[in-house]
């Protein structure tokens, strides 16, 4: 490669505290990419192992736009196997870590082994520092970042991370978060509290003209897309934009999905939110939308899943409480949607709702794995198992539903079924066009010709994160733009279908791992719920239950359009 | 999908696009779909498509051969409109924020075909003056690419035709064949016709119908591509606005209503648009407001006599003060970027009922229903079209 890749990796052996530089193969970028890809190509042999196992990779890895002028190049990917899901599994996080891994000269990490003791890994360009930090463990993630120099970028876990909460995250540079999946809690198997890494190398660019050429095309499209760069879009209001927007299309889930519709949720939208705590921008390295928010007082703004599911999903409409459960989540490295869709079916178990400050506490005690959140830290539905109530999990493959609720988009519903990760709305992001109306509008009511949308969008946004790019940007731009993107940084010369087949390998990669780890058709279901239950009816709007016949049928489209030899009977 | 090809087919017939028996639409599900009649009249050019189909990762494969006069106008620019490298850059807002250009091959080959459209939006079959075009997630997208790609040819044929008069006189050795297939495709365009129109639905004091009734109108009266345009109505504090990536002709359910005050965001399915729209609002004097992309009014606004060091950037910072029919000419890109046409269209409207935009179209506006911005941009559009002629007339007699 002429530019875009270091060509180098590290592999440290967290067991032994030693460590390597790898020469990273040509082979892996050209099929690969980076991101994701790499990670999936690198856990290739190693996935039916235990997820806590000392032998489970855990992978930190940048896409070769990364460090480069590229738009939206601040982003990589942290991949294992989920201890919440046993699936593969990967994350696309922002911030600077990527970018200094790269510019410290590096295209990723695996990390193996465990770690006698607690340990902290500095990366240098000299190669890694292994540190003790038992003085660390039991810190929350803002206890430790005060004691971290400002020039660094870091990952880290918080006290959940350390006592294996199945959904643990790990957060990097203050707010970016490795959030779904449980990766924290990998990370804590491995006795590993805290990475840092410091560069300011620069990477190389096959051709900055036509790099500067294709990122002003890509920058057109964005600032002619309203949802990025309009005044009510991503860049003004966050992701919190789009509170307003699933209201009024009725498919906010509500008290754990009972419902899709919650009277209250102007009090945390992201005019609510920008006007009581005087939001500024901030956002990953590299980019130009800026879609993070924090407040005049230092607090971080949520995001709209976060806002939606401490809000709608658990009935509370206290603004203070829901930016609270974010900090303490953050604090503690738990992920947001999995902890609030968590206590939301504990609630409904329970038969009551929670006031604002037991929510509050429900997160600490699951942090802490105290009392009952020692059963609720394995998760919605080991719980809700543990109770003999599995169907009030509101989860596909053991992950909660983020704060789309299927019966508003069909799109949406096939594409929680059919993610190799579980119910995550970003491995095909159908919301795009199912509710954004980009790139163009489809009926979201209907399954007809969702399979292939779903398949495609599906190969798409593996690219993308192995790119390792930001989804927002494909609102505007698509991979006709990114190819000239990635061949100015690399000088390859990838175009439209190329990048789509290396996603489609990606995707099926991560299919085959999960078949050797037991999961098949039956686990490519929704909830029950969503089968049975109405989500809201006025005189102007209906959202009905999901019609099985068509989610099978359009499910089993997929499988013939994928290749896939599964029956459904 | 059966329904979805046949939708886009027969819009791809109203708006005279294409005839059903010139179009091959093909629907990939977990099967292919076929619509349209071009494979009944051309067997020949079933395996090679379907072969594009296999090949790339798509859902929806269009090739159409156009009506006249694009079919005509596509033959014009292969013979003389492409560059260098062989392609057509049209250079219009439409070709630079989305198609970049239009590359063309010379027949039906897979290779070639899946070559182009893994680069490009939408690609030119030489030997049979066909557009080929693609959709990943829907139908919808390749008609869109086949709009799109129509309406830049033609801006770009007719801008270039006077702009090559203009450097010439006339009188090269080209000048009496250009001139000749001219007047021929000339004579076969016309002026949005003005009989017949019930105005009555504009003026409806139901936002909702007036907005639904001038999409239509704009539509029909070949003021705008279908899927291009916007159309917004201000009334107690609320914006009522097309949404993004809306068809003006099927508003229905397409319409956001916007608080003036940003108090919600539910506005980001709105037009790209909105914000100039918002701007406009601000400044008190119109309650309605179009925006079409008119044909001849857009390419009147591209034919500038200045000789600037960078005709590449005049579609956003052009500092010339222009006008067609007394209507001002802004520079301005899509959207509400430093460059946006937020930046100039609601200053130049503080004084005016309509203005022009630089390679993209016109914004009228009007204060209390659509029918006056409605009939100032037909008035437009005729004026602007009378005078393209006119000024290509000259040229002819002069020679």
């Amino acid at each position: 490669m002429e530019g875009g890749y270091t060509g180098r990796y590290l592999a440290v052996d967290l067991a032994e505290q030693t460590w390597a530089v790898e020469e990273t193969p040509e082979d892996l970028c050209n099929e690969f990419l980076g991101g994701r890809g790499f990670g999936v190509a690198m856990l290739r042999g190693h996935i039916t192992k235990d997820p806590f196992s000392p032998d489970m990779p855990l992978i930190i890895a940048t896409g070769p736009l990364v460090g480069t002028p590229s738009p939206t190049s601040g982003r990589f990917s942290v991949i294992s196997r989920s201890p919440l899901t046993g699936t593969v599994f990967d994350c696309s996080v922002g911030g600077r870590f990527g970018t200094r891994l790269k510019k410290v000269g590096f295209d990723f990490v695996v990390f193996t082994g465990t770690s006698p003791d607690w340990v902290r890994v500095d990366i240098t360009r000299e190669g890694v520092v292994f540190n003790p930090a038992h003085e660390l463990a039991g810190l929350s993630t803002g206890e430790v970042m005060k004691h971290l120099d400002k020039d660094l970028s870091y990952g880290l876990i918080g006290p959940a991370g350390e006592r294996f909460v199945s959904f643990a995250s790990i957060v990097f540079d203050g707010h970016y978060l490795a959030g779904r999946g449980g990766l924290g809690a990998v990370m804590g198997a491995k006795h590993l509290k805290l990475i840092t890494v410091r560069g300011d190398g620069a990477v190389r660019v096959y051709s900055e003209e036509k790099l500067k050429k294709a990122r002003e095309n890509v920058m057109r499209l964005l600032r002619a897309t309203p949802a990025i760069f309009g005044e009510f879009g991503l860049s003004n209001f966050g992701t919190a934009a789009l509170v307003d927007l699933i209201h009024a299309r009725r498919m906010e889930p509500t008290m754990n999905f009972r419902q899709s519709f919650f009277p209250d949720s102007g009090k945390y939208s992201g005019y609510r939110m920008k006007t009581v705590y005087d939001t500024k921008k901030t956002g990953c390295a590299g980019c130009p939308i800026l879609c993070k928010k924090q407040g005049s007082g230092g607090e971080v703004i949520p995001e709209f899943e976060t806002a939606s599911h401490f809000g709608a999903l658990n009935e509370n409409n206290d603004l203070s409480s829901i930016v609270e459960a974010n900090h303490l989540c953050n604090d503690y490295g738990l992920d947001t949607i999995s902890t609030a869709s968590t206590i939301a079916c504990y609630s409904e178990i329970q038969g009551r709702s929670f006031s604002p400050e037991e929510l509050l506490s429900h997160i600490k005690l699951i942090g802490e794995r105290e009392g009952i959140g020692d059963a609720l830290a394995e998760g919605s539905l080991r719980y809700a198992g543990s109770q003999g109530v599995p169907e009030l999990s509101m989860t596909v493959k053991g992950l909660e539903l983020p704060a789309y609720d299927p019966r508003g988009a069909y799109g949406m519903a096939l594409a929680y079924a059919t993610s190799n990760r579980g119910a995550c709305h970003l491995r095909a992001y159908p919301i795009s066009y199912e509710i954004l109306r980009k790139p163009v509008a489809v009926n979201r009511f209907s399954f007809e010709g969702k399979a292939r949308m779903v398949k495609i969008s599906e190969d798409m946004n593996a690219v993308i994160d192995s790119l390792t790019a930001c989804k927002f940007v494909f609102f505007g731009a698509s991979l006709e733009e990114y190819a000239e993107v990635l061949n100015a940084v690399t000088g390859t010369s990838h175009d439209v279908q190329s990048l789509l087949a290396i996603g489609e390998r990606i995707w099926d990669i991560e299919r085959e791992m999960n078949r050797m780890n037991g999961f098949t058709w039956k686990d490519d279901n929704l909830p029950e719920r969503f089968f049975r239950e109405a989500g809201y009816e006025d005189e102007k709007v209906v959202i009905p239950p999901i019609d099985r016949d068509a989610f099978l049928d359009a499910l089993r489209r997929y499988y013939r359009i994928r290749g896939y030899e599964e029956s459904t009977e | 999908m059966k329904n979805l090809l046949n939708k886009y087919l027969r819009k791809l017939s109203l708006q005279g696009l294409a005839r059903p028996e010139d179009i091959a639409f093909l629907g990939i599900d977990d099967q292919v779909f076929i619509a349209g009649g071009l494979l009944d009249k051309k067997p020949l050019l079933r395996e090679p498509l379907l072969e594009v189909t296999e090949r790339m990762n798509i859902n929806s494969l269009l090739l159409a051969i156009p009506t006249e006069p694009m079919r005509s106008i596509i033959d014009e620019l292969l013979h003389w409109g492409r560059t260098g490298n062989g392609l057509l850059l049209p250079r219009d807002t439409e070709t630079r924020t989305f198609l970049h250009d239009i590359p063309v091959v010379t027949g039906l080959k897979p290779d070639d075909i899946v070559e182009a459209l893994s680069h490009r939006k939408s690609v030119i079959v030489e030997s049979m003056g066909g557009i080929v075009t693609y959709g990943t997630i829907s139908p919808e997208q390749a008609f869109v690419f086949m709009s799109s790609t129509c309406f830049s040819l033609f801006v770009k044929y007719f801008h270039d035709h006077l702009k090559y008069l203009k450097e010439t006189k006339g009188r090269d050795e080209y000048a009496e064949a250009r001139m000749r297939r001219f007047r021929m495709i000339g004579r076969m365009v016309n002026p949005p016709d003005r009989r017949g129109i019930d105005y009555s639905p504009l003026e409806s004091e139901d936002v909702h119908k007036a907005i639904v009734a001038a999409g239509k109108l704009l539509v029909e009266k070949g003021l705008v591509d279908s899927y291009f345009g916007n159309i917004s109505a201000f009334r107690d504090g609320i914006i009522y606005i097309s949404e993004t990536a809306s068809s003006l002709e099927e508003l229905e359910d397409a319409i956001d209503e916007v608080p003036m005050d940003g108090s919600s965001s539910v506005g980001i399915t709105a037009s790209s648009e909105l914000p100039a729209h918002r701007a406009v609002y601000g400044k008190g004097r119109h309650r309605f407001i179009l925006h079409g992309h008119p044909r001849f009014t857009v390419i009147g606004s591209m034919l500038c006599e200045r000789d600037c060091d960078d005709p590449d950037l005049c579609y956003r910072g052009c500092p010339e003060e222009r006008e067609i029919c007394g209507v001002p000419i802004v520079s301005g890109e899509v959207g509400a970027g430093p460059y946006g046409i937020v930046n100039t269209v609601p200053r130049a409207l503080e004084s005016t009922d309509a203005v022009i935009v630089y390679g993209h179209g016109i914004f009228t506006a009007g204060e209390d229903s659509f029918r006056m911005p409605f009939m100032k941009m037909m008035e437009i559009e005729r004026y602007a079209m009378e005078e393209y002629f006119r000024q290509v007339d000259a040229f002819h007699q002069k020679r």
